[in-house]
């Protein structure tokens, strides 16, 4: 906000991308490879921190009725445990520590980015391209690790007529291909947009001050976009997360279970 | 190494800083930029590697085995509970053994009893009737004795009526002769 103040004039009185902007703050260059600790490396490992302290201080006591916060822990790992054992099958499941790493990485990242002057690590499309590439590499090799040549049956879906074939077996390299793109750009764009309307409506507000007491009246409006906006933004924060993991999990029963 | 990066780096970014924010990504859109791309995946692969060995190393096993433990615990408990639901059966089919046996024995008895009850009666009553039936005999004996004695008399009366008569008649009688012709008549 202090932005803002800084800018008068015509000029917008928030910045709704500054929020994305990626800064050093320990400059470091390992083998000419550029490691430099920025925001968005310090909110990584905000994310693991937290991941691994709601994991690991949840099951402290370990008890057999649980408590509160044992509650949630169990819950989310049963969550993502049914959600692997449900889309993936019950062999999928020596997947289960990756896909329950992903949805928290993700989960956490989306949520911690709700925060204000938290920096959102799941909005840049880096982030979630690279974890999608992941996702599409291990996903592929490991089809062609369980089936070999078989694995190609993936693009060949069962029932349909010869004539059809080439054209279908074409669709499905395309959407197999495009995957990573579609896998990443979904969270990448959900979790960019969000912040952008908030940031938006938060300079409405300040825009509308500006205007004296006519401007209060009107800034109730965008204020109240905001509130709702907020809302909205933890849903998809949470929605996505889970769409990203969910789709993930599909990948990985095709490649457990080729052949549609 | 650090040293030099520092003094290799900050050069640009202060530069960057030092412009108005508007004009910080002037060059395009943040998430776009490419000179933050390795610095993101350097982070991104050591964050989220930590990440999957703190989880698959510490946190998932703990609460896997929490989880089992619990399922274990609670799967042994129905067990327990059905062992003990099968030993109240048991205990209830003995109940109901013993109970339907008591009712058989108190059944048997009852009828023992009604059988002895019913025998005695029966002996007593036999005797009482051979008692009846001596004292009967006894007693027509004892008629018949009457009887002979009266018809005894009737010969005597009728001996004397019949010599009245013929006193009356004739004026006098032989009492011999009544005698016989009532001993004839009477045959």
């Amino acid at each position: 906000m202090a932005t803002g103040a800084e800018q008068t004039g015509g000029g917008f009185p928030v910045d709704p991308l500054h929020q994305f902007v990626v800064q050093p703050l320990i400059p470091l260059n390992i083998g000419g490879l550029d490691a430099s600790f920025t925001n968005a490396s310090l909110w990584m490992v905000v994310t693991v921190v937290a991941v691994t302290l709601f994991t690991t201080l949840g099951m402290r006591s370990g008890a057999m009725v649980p408590g509160r916060m044992q509650s949630v822990v169990e819950s989310f790992y049963t969550f993502i445990a049914n959600m692997v054992r449900d889309n993936a099958g019950h062999d999928a499941m020596k997947f289960f520590p990756f896909i329950f790493s992903l949805f928290a990485f993700i989960f956490f990242a989306n949520m911690i980015g709700m925060f204000p002057y938290a920096f959102t690590v799941t909005s840049h499309i880096v982030v979630t391209f690279a974890l999608a590439a992941v996702v599409f590499v291990g996903v592929t090799l490991t089809g062609f690790a369980l089936h070999g040549v078989k694995f190609l049956k993936v693009f060949v879906p069962s029932g349909v007529p010869v004539a059809l074939l080439p054209l279908v077996v074409a669709i499905e390299v395309i959407s197999y291909f495009s995957r990573p793109i579609s896998h990443s750009v979904r969270l990448f764009a959900n979790m960019l947009a969000g912040h952008i309307m908030l940031k938006v409506f938060a300079g409405f507000v300040l825009t509308f001050m500006t205007m004296g007491a006519v401007g209060y009246l009107g800034m109730i409006l965008p204020l109240f976009m905001i509130v709702c906006l907020t809302a909205l933004e933890f849903l998809v924060a949470a929605l996505q997360a889970y769409v990203f993991t969910i789709l993930t999990c599909m990948y990985l029963h095709d490649a457990l279970h080729p052949g549609h | 190494m650090i040293a030099e990066a520092m003094a290799q780096e900050p050069g640009s970014e202060l530069i960057a800083e030092t412009h108005v924010p508007d004009a910080e990504h002037a060059g395009g859109f943040p998430p776009f930029d490419a000179n933050t791309f390795e610095s993101q995946i350097v982070w991104l692969v050591l964050s989220f590697l930590a990440l999957y060995f703190l989880m698959s190393r510490v946190a998932l096993p703990r609460i896997a085995t929490v989880l089992e433990e619990r399922r274990d615990r609670i799967a042994d408990d129905l067990d327990q509970a059905a062992q003990f639901k099968r030993q109240t059966d048991e205990a209830i089919e003995a109940y109901e053994k013993a109970l339907a046996e008591a009712r058989a024995k108190a059944h048997e008895i009852a009828q023992e009893t009604r059988d002895r009850l019913h025998e005695e009666t029966e002996r007593q009553r036999l005797a009482i009737e051979a008692r009846l039936a001596e004292k009967i005999s006894e007693a027509e004996k004892q008629i018949a004795a009457t009887k002979e004695a009266a018809l005894a008399n009737v010969r005597s009366v009728a001996v004397d009526v019949a010599d009245a008569i013929v006193v009356q008649l004739l004026g006098e009688a032989d009492r011999s002769a009544s005698e016989r012709a009532v001993d004839t008549e009477l045959k």
